[in-house]
């Protein structure tokens, strides 16, 4: 089963590796459905300048926001990440890795009553906080999850 | 202590000689052994024996627990973090007795001397028939690291220990150092050698493209009529502290979430007891402990922490204990448990020190061991110089016998400062003792034993240092990687453990001069972890410099200057 799953993606060749590169960071980020695309955001080079250009000024701090990440990124070339909101008619969560050279990763939006889950990998040069923006019914809600970028060694 | 060329002959013909240690003073034997593996009565219905990290040592050695081990944050005076006398006195031990000898550094050579050499599977299989004549329906759980750290164990890719587990009886395993000879070699063990055999478990070990996992993550077992539930944990960060380009599919972490769904899953299922076979570290496992709960017990590793007596950890769910069971075959951690009315009434916890000399060699063992060594035994035995000082590693700092590979490496590469990794394994060498290649490989024997050179500026080799710093003293344990800190050779520096990544290294001074922040140094090291490094193994490096000197006098340790632990209880006065 597993052996067929991992054939048919090979087979699949051109699909799966525009995903691969998509979330190694050498195209451009994510950006889901027909959304409008966020240039200032994306082109951004500092958090609090993605967070202003998302429209997010008023963020609050929420509990219902999950960030999966490792606490220290086997390879920083590609950290996987997932975001899961609980919040009720999540409209959008938004990926930020802080100390990135343009820090906002990815951008998703959600139509219809989505459930609020979103899953890739990022690149990671440095030690950084991943945060999470997730807008539901207008407003702004953000956790936070540190990962570390190690040079590793020393076992 | 000095020695003279003719002194240096006459121990060496001594030492040849005395031939292989394995059988030493067995009338001795009987009468101190006695009582110290002497069980007593129980009512327990559950035993369970724990080895780990004897990297791959099937003859006895020697072995000094540290003198540094120091705790920051919450850990700061909590077991593991407790050297020396501040030990003895944690856990009620009298100085000078042969548990004190066994758990700490005190006296170390007068009391090694005394006391003779430890481990040797030899041993380990009789006193692991003894507690199981004691004991019956008694399991052996074995926490890793068991496939390195020897020349055998490297030259037959882990196979010498691998038959040494199987005719110990090892019941269920999990690892670390195993997945340095790769992804493909440990499929194979587990499918054919262990199959049948030794159940090879760890639930966070999952493979990188669809997350499926690769070996299973629990077993039940049915103990005297009791369902017990084991757990696998291999080490959380393999990819990182080891080269990732032997695991390249796999993915691992600590995997918490994971690791409450299965605990949950194991007491639906009717598990009256869980324990987990952890290669987390200590201070990772009691964080864990906390933060997880139906865990009866974690019965730990990686490490290399000689603790006698258990942490009790407070969860939501009640009390886990959590252990680690020293190195080097030193130790057997024997765990007993009542179980009884769907759950664990009582518990009793020992950490059987094996002693060499008062455990009479298994002769089954004994042969294994034998065989497994007659190909090496002339290469293995070759003498390459005598030390005048005591030769050890562990400790967060620095070891003498790093001293020396760091001398070897300033020495015979040429370079200004030299870096040796933190591993906590390795044996100890008594003065007046000779250095054999076996010693040698018993310090560097890896898969991936390269010296490489290269010109690093000041401000990396701070940036460096503090990353490793960190992966050493980061406050969360969740962030530490379990390994001691970089051993620097020509480099001096202070180190304050307890401040945050980037402020932890000071004052770095080469021969006295300032290190600068733009000017490259020329700098040795092994051990890379980046696929495709090339250079010459550690080992020949080290060999070459042994026997143009002959004579080793004590290394001088370059420690750096510890700042902000005044009073530190994992410090000896």
């Amino acid at each position: 089963m597993q052996q067929l799953r991992r054939s048919f993606l090979k087979l699949a060749g051109g699909t799966g590796a525009l995903v691969t590169l998509a979330a190694t960071g050498l195209l451009k980020p994510i950006t889901a459905w027909a959304a409008p695309w966020n240039k200032n955001a994306f082109e951004s080079k500092a958090t609090a300048d993605v967070i202003k250009n998302l429209g997010a000024s008023n963020l609050i701090e929420s509990k219902d926001i999950t960030i999966t990440a490792p606490d220290i990124a086997e390879n920083g070339a590609i950290v996987p990440v997932a975001v899961t909101s609980k919040i009720p008619n999540t409209q959008s969560i938004a990926i930020i890795a802080e100390k990135n050279p343009f820090p906002l990763a990815a951008s998703v939006d959600f139509s219809g009553g989505g459930e609020g889950y979103v899953s890739t990998r990022l690149k990671m040069g440095q030690t950084s906080d991943v945060r999470a923006i997730v807008k539901a019914d207008g407003k702004f809600y953000t956790a936070v999850k540190e990962v570390k970028v190690t040079v590793g060694g020393c076992g | 202590m000095h020695l003279s060329r003719r002194e240096f002959m006459q121990i060496m013909a001594v030492a040849a000689a005395q031939g292989l240690p394995l059988a030493a003073g067995p009338a001795f034997a009987a009468a101190a052994g006695g009582t110290l593996y002497d069980l007593g009565k129980s009512a327990a219905n559950v035993t369970l024996m724990h080895i780990t990290d004897c990297h791959a040592q099937l003859l006895p050695v020697y072995f000094r627990e540290p003198d540094v081990n120091i705790g920051v944050g919450e850990a700061r005076g909590r077991p593991p973090h407790l050297v020396g006398e501040a030990l003895l006195k944690h856990f009620g031990l009298k100085p000078g007795t042969r548990e004190a000898h066994a758990y700490t550094h005190l006296d170390y050579v007068e009391a090694a001397r005394s006391h003779g050499k430890v481990g040797g599977f030899a041993h380990l299989a009789t006193l692991v028939k003894q507690v199981r004549a004691q004991r019956p329906g008694a399991l052996l759980l074995d926490g890793g690291d068991t496939w390195q750290g020897s020349a055998t164990a490297l030259w037959s890719k882990g196979q010498d220990m691998i038959d040494a587990a199987k005719l110990l009886g090892v019941d269920i395993m999990t690892g670390h150092w195993e997945f340095t000879y790769g992804a493909k070699r440990v499929e194979e063990v587990v499918n054919k050698d262990f199959k049948g055999r030794i159940e090879f478990l760890a639930q966070n070990i999952r493979t990188a493209d669809f997350d499926d996992p690769v070996f299973r993550a629990w077993t039940m077992r049915e103990i005297n009529g009791a369902p017990v539930a084991i757990i696998g944990q291999a080490f959380p960060y393999t990819p990182i502290a080891n080269p990732r380009h032997l695991v390249a599919d796999w993915t691992f972490g600590i995997q918490e979430e994971r690791l409450q769904r299965v605990v949950d899953e194991a007491r639906k299922k009717g598990a009256q007891a869980v324990v987990l076979l952890s290669h987390n570290g200590m201070d990772t496992d009691i964080k864990l402990a906390s933060r997880v709960s139906g865990i009866d017990a974690i019965l730990g590793g990686h490490t290399h922490d000689a603790v006698p007596q258990p942490v009790p950890v407070r969860n939501r769910g009640g009390t886990t204990l959590v252990t680690n069971a020293g190195s080097n075959g030193k130790f057997l951690g024997v765990l007993e448990l009542d179980v009884r009315g769907g759950g664990v009434k009582s518990s009793r916890y020992r950490l059987l020190p094996v002693f060499a000399t008062l455990l009479a060699p298994d002769a089954g063992m004994a042969e294994l061991i034998r065989k497994h060594r007659a190909p090496y035994e002339t290469r293995l035995g070759e003498k390459l110089a005598v030390s005048e000082g005591l030769l050890f590693r562990r400790g967060n700092f620095n070891g003498s016998f790093d001293q020396l590979i760091l001398d070897a490496l300033l020495a015979e590469k040429d370079a200004e400062i030299a870096f040796s990794p933190g591993f906590r394994w390795g044996t100890s060498i008594l003065p007046g003792e000779p250095i054999t290649t076996e010693d040698v490989m018993s310090m560097t024997a890896i898969t991936y034993p390269q010296v490489t050179t290269s010109n690093i500026t000041g401000e990396n080799l701070k940036n460096l240092l503090e990353d490793i710093c960190d992966n050493l003293f980061n406050p969360d344990p969740y962030f530490q990687q379990g390994g001691d800190m970089v051993r620097v050779g020509g480099l001096q520096y202070a180190c304050d453990p307890t401040q945050k990544i980037g402020s932890r290294i000071s004052d770095m001074r080469l021969k006295g001069k300032a290190i600068e922040a733009g000017r490259s140094y020329k700098l040795a090291s092994w051990a890379p972890v980046a696929e495709g490094a090339s250079g010459e193994p550690v080992w020949d490096v080290v060999t070459r410099y042994l026997r143009a000197r002959k004579v080793i006098k004590p290394p001088v340790l370059n420690r750096p200057r510890v700042i902000g632990v005044d009073g530190n209880p994992g410090i000896a006065g």
